[in-house]
């Protein structure tokens, strides 16, 4: 789960182009989206795409990603669950 | 100060290929969207309003060797039949906007024919130029999904500066696996046909047209639906590159701006043509900046239930099919409306009615944050 | 028209250098691929949605940061500077790179993040966002710099009131190349707003 978690983190700072944030600084618990990381509505959709193509988890309903992108914890423990790649 | 007018037009759609038979079938509650199952364009089956390639052809009539793609034989067919009900000649005082987002975005796929220099808007614009011996140099205006009615808002500015007597304004946008796999990578799609301002709406359709008019201040000659532009701007949100402002501030500065240039208020505004692309946001942004105006009452419709969203165009389109609008006194219904799905009231017009019009307001808005507003009144 | 409007400063951007009036503030080596981003850090932009951007914006985003720093125009005055600029290869550099998304059927994940930037408006919205400009925004594609499109455009911006200031110019990405040529038109100015002068500082983009 770790594992999963660090390499998460790794790809949100360079997926989503995070310039000025390194993958230590970002918490398990770290808010992603609002006043956490400030992530915004595209980041999302990007998230959703990575979602598909690194761990095939397709997502029909952009509302579902809300909770499952809150933080690193809540998307390694989705992944891990549903993951088909 | 003399006066601008938008002038002869023509729609070529899967509604039909002149703008009275278009605006004909619109007032009868037709729609131009169907379900359609092409791999190359889409994995699944998807709701869009298609030009057919054979019809087409057939319009264009091509008598030269030279081979045009499909969006420069409907840009041409569209403008062959406004450039003969119009008239007139082509001199250094006539010139053409072209309106599009994406051009012949498709000559980039490795599976299509043409050059990939085709996708070059400005290839595609001496295309067309060419192909009608304009004297003057083309201008591409691309602003997204505004495009289509900033066309008309830059051709009168442009006829004010002194720089042309006449412009020939033509927009078109193809349905394309390009566009389509980018709005769906934004969930933006709809499976079935949109439902603009509903409770339960899911998205747009996105749909191809080509549509062009005639920009003039020549009072001499005009069409028996030509309208004169009151006033017209176009204002940024300032907020998001996608996702439209949450209290419609682009939009709302956009009509306060063009009424104050045609020193009007919102109660001179007989009906407003919005944009109504479905999206949850868009829709509700909407709702928020007519709120905002004082345009809570005013009848309000999208056509993008009868065409789709066609993305560069549908603002002339829609402009088109409004002065089809005003010359018949026929408020055109919603299609696709049923249940208020707005937080804010709005007047969604939803059986098409006849009512003594004389101005209208076009409203668009799009990617980049981008707004204009257009306001028309009735010449005749 | 009577022609009172100036024009106050203007940048321009090219091989790994910007310059500011005709003066050039940062360069880097012509070899170096990471220009843009040594230049946000040494002209101090700080304004970490750059990283997000395609080129074409960032560019954009650079030369009208550049004026506006010099000019003192901040988000705070909420200013009402128009938009006017235009290009040749409107955002094909971007759109090649979602057409290379999708053209793999077997591995076909086009990106959210990169369609949004398949539009060439979408710099103007980049600088209005930051500026906070609610202002007039138009995008225009021609085979090249037609000076007088831009004049007339911003003629009538002015003389219909629509803004105080516009911002104007020429930025373009075409694979490796790319150029970018501001100017921004306002009340005051030591330069005259006419064709000639616009072609003027535009020429200087090549003896940079």
């Amino acid at each position: 789960m770790d594992a999963l978690k660090q390499e998460l983190k790794e790809s949100l700072v360079e997926q989503l182009n995070l310039e000025d944030i390194t993958p230590a600084e970002i918490g398990d618990d770290d808010m992603l989206f609002g006043d956490g990381l400030g992530l915004d509505s595209i980041d999302a959709l990007e998230l959703i795409v990575m979602l598909d193509k690194t761990y095939g988890i397709k997502l029909t309903d952009p509302k579902q990603g809300r909770a499952i992108f809150e933080s690193i914890n809540t998307m390694s423990a989705y992944i891990a669950e549903h993951r088909t790649k | 100060m003399s006066k601008v007018y938008v002038s002869y037009n023509n729609i070529i759609s899967s509604l039909g290929f002149d703008s009275v038979s278009v605006a004909k079938e619109v007032i009868q509650g037709k729609s131009g969207l169907k379900q359609i199952a092409d791999a190359s364009i889409m994995p699944e089956p998807f709701m869009s309003s298609l030009i057919d390639d054979e019809v087409l052809s057939a319009a264009f009539n091509n008598t030269s060797e030279k081979k045009y793609t499909k969006l420069e034989q409907m840009f041409i067919a569209s403008l062959q039949d406004t450039f003969s009900q119009s008239n007139i000649a082509l001199t250094d005082r006539v010139g053409l906007i072209i309106s599009t987002t994406k051009g012949n975005i498709d000559a980039l796929d490795d599976a299509n024919d043409f050059p990939k220099e085709c996708a070059y808007l400005d290839v595609l614009a001496k295309n067309v130029t060419n192909y009608f011996g304009f004297k003057t140099e083309p201008i591409v205006l691309s602003n997204a999904c505004v495009s289509g009615v900033l066309a008309v808002a830059v051709a009168k500015r442009y006829i004010k500066s002194n720089m042309f007597d006449q412009v020939f304004i033509v927009a078109g946008d193809l349905v394309t696996e390009f566009i389509l796999s980018g709005f769906n990578s934004f969930q933006a799609l709809s499976s079935e046909i949109c439902k603009p301002y509903d409770k339960n709406r899911i998205g747009i359709n996105i749909g191809e047209v080509a549509v062009s008019a005639l920009v003039t201040k020549n009072e001499a000659n005009l069409s028996d639906d030509a309208v004169e532009i009151l006033g017209e701007a176009s204002c940024n949100d300032a907020n998001h590159i996608s996702g439209p402002s949450r209290t419609g501030e682009g939009l709302y500065r956009s009509i306060k701006s063009a009424l104050n240039q045609a020193n009007l208020t919102s109660e001179d505004i007989d009906y407003i043509s919005a944009h109504g692309t479905a999206t949850m946001y868009n829709d509700e942004m909407e709702a928020i900046a007519l709120n905002r105006l004082g345009l809570e009452h005013t009848p309000v419709n999208s056509l993008k239930g009868y065409f789709g969203h066609t993305l560069g165009a549908s603002g002339l389109l829609e402009t088109i099919i409004g002065m089809q609008a005003l010359k018949q006194n026929k408020l055109i219904k919603t299609l696709g409306f049923a249940e208020m799905g707005v937080t804010q009231p709005i007047n969604i017009i939803e059986e098409t009615t006849e009512k003594p019009l004389n101005t209208f307001l076009k409203t668009a808005s799009g990617f980049g944050g981008c707004n204009t507003a257009v306001i028309f009144k009735k010449v005749k | 028209m009577e022609n009172q409007f100036k024009i106050s400063s203007y940048c321009h951007v090219k091989q790994n250098k910007i310059s500011l009036n005709g003066k050039v503030l940062f360069s880097v080596k012509p070899e170096e691929s990471t220009f843009l981003k040594q230049a946000y850090k040494a002209l101090n932009v700080n304004y970490s949605k750059f990283f997000k951007m395609d080129k074409l914006s960032q560019l954009a985003f650079l030369a009208a940061d550049v004026l506006f720093q010099y000019e003192n125009i901040s988000e705070e005055n909420q200013e009402n500077i128009a938009l006017v600029m235009g290009n040749k290869a409107s955002s094909l550099d971007t759109d090649r790179k979602h057409q290379d998304s999708i053209q793999d059927k077997t591995s076909y994940y086009p990106s959210p993040a990169v369609f949004v930037y398949t539009l060439p408006n979408i710099m103007l919205g980049e600088i209005s966002i930051k500026y906070k400009l609610y202002s007039e925004n138009s995008f225009f594609v021609f085979e090249n710099f037609k000076t007088n499109y831009f004049y007339n455009y911003a003629q009538s911006l002015i003389v219909d009131n629509k803004a105080d200031k516009i911002l104007c110019g020429w930025v373009n990405v075409d694979d490796e190349d790319y150029e970018a040529f501001l100017y921004l038109v306002t009340p005051n100015g030591d330069l005259q707003h006419t064709e000639q002068q616009i072609n003027t500082l535009y020429n200087e983009l090549w003896t940079l």
